[in-house]
């Protein structure tokens, strides 16, 4: 389909990192399933090093195809690189995303960080809070009642 | 391989339907409104395929109205309705929550005007009883407007008896028919119906082309205004191929509708039953008073986004009511209008069938559904909270 591009159906149709990790040092959800997206990103971290990351969503073709891009690009990378990862940047290594699918970045961003700021909490490990959005996730759905 | 399940969405062509149209793009080419033979020659076919049309729905031909489609018809009987009403000093409209948008838009314009619009439950099944239209009705009640056959679930309505409610009452009553003409029968005398939507390339006809049926003394009020064409209430010249087109498919399709229905019936019910073994599925509208080819189920914990494209990717065409194929951010309106709540409305599919669909088809339809519902449940977080009892299900 004309949708999406080469690079979102790739990895729509061979998702990388998708599954579990048990006993994982920081999990972070979220979306909502009234929103029709949730995404669960779960990290295993070794000398500040993202050494696997993990990811399960319920979504649309984008949705799944952000989280994979999203967990691509901080694996291995140190926790401070992670940190750094912005919607933006799952967006154009997917070549691009339709507009009114750019949530579907932004949510995967959203869900790396929450499951980096639990890592923290987790390891009783000092942390800058203003580096974490406030809202709890899923900002395009916030205040929306159908 | 395609497998091409989406016939609500619209239809292929029939060859008689082309072929039909062809020479009315090569040598019949004349404007009917010319005087010349070139275009009365036009003038004649337009002439025989009113009568033609009409025929096939139990009216007389000046009763037909041709459109560019389902939408026009729907606009312009509601709005003539209205504007009828309107100088009676009756401003009240009766409709269904889970009409089409081409209804329930022109219907919220009326509403911005000043009309009241009183919008029927469906029930969890997905139809309307007359009983409720009764009961609605009131003294500046112009318009009752109730779909023939939802375009989602397929759901039929009681129509005859409604526009029975109508007719005693001496209210309009005008039925979106697009999903149902040429796969029920329609008899406009007999179902009481005042005005009537229908729209070709829901029965292998062309796009582009319509019909609105308004009884006999009923002034319809213009939505596109300029030339005398169709009685002056319809402007622009007149589309005589699509017309020839349409009057070729419906025809055929009136002619085969007992054993199409038939046909179709047995293959839905097969589709359905194939799909229920999934797990928390459940199919949404009534199983018996549906349209002969709709399916339309949903499935919890996945996305209906998602599960369209995989099919894809196995050739099947589909279609869902999942907010992310609406291009808003809630899903369809029919799902929440039958009771479904926003997690289980995103992942519906709806499977439209037409005479062309296969037993084989059917078969490996299901295998392929319950493949893809299986991997897009395995990579649900949803789903691991159901099956691991954190979340209780909704579809039992």
């Amino acid at each position: 389909m004309a949708l999406y591009s080469e690079k979102v159906m790739d990895h729509f149709r061979n998702p990388r990192n998708v599954g579990v990790i048990e006993n994982a040092d920081g999990v972070g959800e979220v979306g909502n399933a009234k929103c029709g997206d949730i995404m669960k990103i779960y990290l295993k971290i070794e000398n500040d090093v993202i050494a696997d990351v993990k990811f399960e969503t319920f979504g649309c073709g984008s949705a799944i195809a952000s989280s994979s891009m999203a967990t691509e690009l901080i694996k291995g990378k140190p926790v401070s690189e992670a940190l750094k990862l912005t919607n933006k940047a799952v967006a154009e290594a997917l070549d691009g995303l339709p507009a009114h699918k750019l949530h579907c970045s932004v949510l995967a961003e959203e869900a790396i960080k929450k499951a980096l700021q639990d890592y923290y909490e987790k390891a009783g490990l000092e942390y800058d809070h203003t580096q974490f959005p406030n809202c709890e996730s899923c900002g395009h759905c916030c205040g929306h009642e159908g | 391989m395609q497998i091409y399940l989406d016939n609500a969405a619209t239809t292929k062509m029939s060859a008689a339907a082309i072929e039909a149209m062809l020479p009315y793009m090569d040598t019949v080419y004349g404007n009917p409104s010319s005087l010349h033979s070139a275009g009365q020659v036009a003038a004649e076919a337009l002439t025989d395929a009113r009568q033609r049309i009409a025929a096939c729905i139990g009216a007389s031909p000046k009763e037909i109205t041709f459109t560019s489609g389902g939408s026009e018809s729907d606009n312009q009987a509601i709005l003539s309705a209205a504007r009828l009403g309107e100088r009676r000093g009756k401003k009240h409209i009766i409709s269904t929550a889970f009409e089409h948008h081409a209804v329930l838009h022109t219907l919220a314009k009326l509403e911005k005007e000043g009309f009241e619009i009183t919008l029927l439950d469906v029930h969890e099944n997905g139809i309307v009883l007359s009983q409720q239209v009764a009961e609605a009705i009131r003294d500046d009640t112009c318009l009752v407007t109730v779909m023939y056959a939802n375009n989602e679930i397929g759901t039929i309505q009681p129509i005859k008896e409604i526009g029975a409610v109508c007719r005693e009452k001496g209210i309009l009553f005008h039925t979106d028919a697009v999903q149902a003409a040429g796969h029920l029968h329609i008899d406009v005398q007999e179902q009481n119906i005042d005005l009537l939507s229908l729209s070709a390339h829901k029965f292998h006809g062309p796009k582009g082309i319509g019909v609105l049926y308004a009884r006999k003394g009923i002034p319809l009020t213009n939505v596109i205004e300029g030339g005398a064409q169709e009685r002056g209430k319809r402007a622009g010249t007149e589309n005589i191929p699509a017309i020839m087109g349409m009057a070729a498919a419906l025809e055929e399709a009136c002619t085969h509708i007992d054993a199409n229905a038939k046909k179709l019936t047995v293959l839905r019910d097969k589709l359905i039953e194939g799909l229920s073994q999934i797990s928390h599925s459940v199919l949404n509208g009534d199983a018996k008073q549906r349209l002969p080819g709709n399916v339309n189920f949903c499935f919890e914990g996945i996305e209906g986004e998602s599960l369209l494209l995989l099919l894809d990717d196995k050739g099947i065409c589909a279609s869902s009511g999942s907010a992310c194929t609406s291009g808003s951010l809630d899903p369809s309106h029919v799902l929440l209008a039958i009771g479904r709540v926003h997690d289980i409305a995103h992942g519906s599919l709806r499977l439209s069938l037409s005479e062309e669909t296969t037993n084989e088809e059917i078969e490996y339809t299901i295998k392929a559904v319950a493949e893809v519902v299986e991997y897009l449940r395995s990579m649900s977080p949803i789903w691991r909270d159901l099956i691991s009892g954190k979340k209780e299900f909704v579809i039992k």
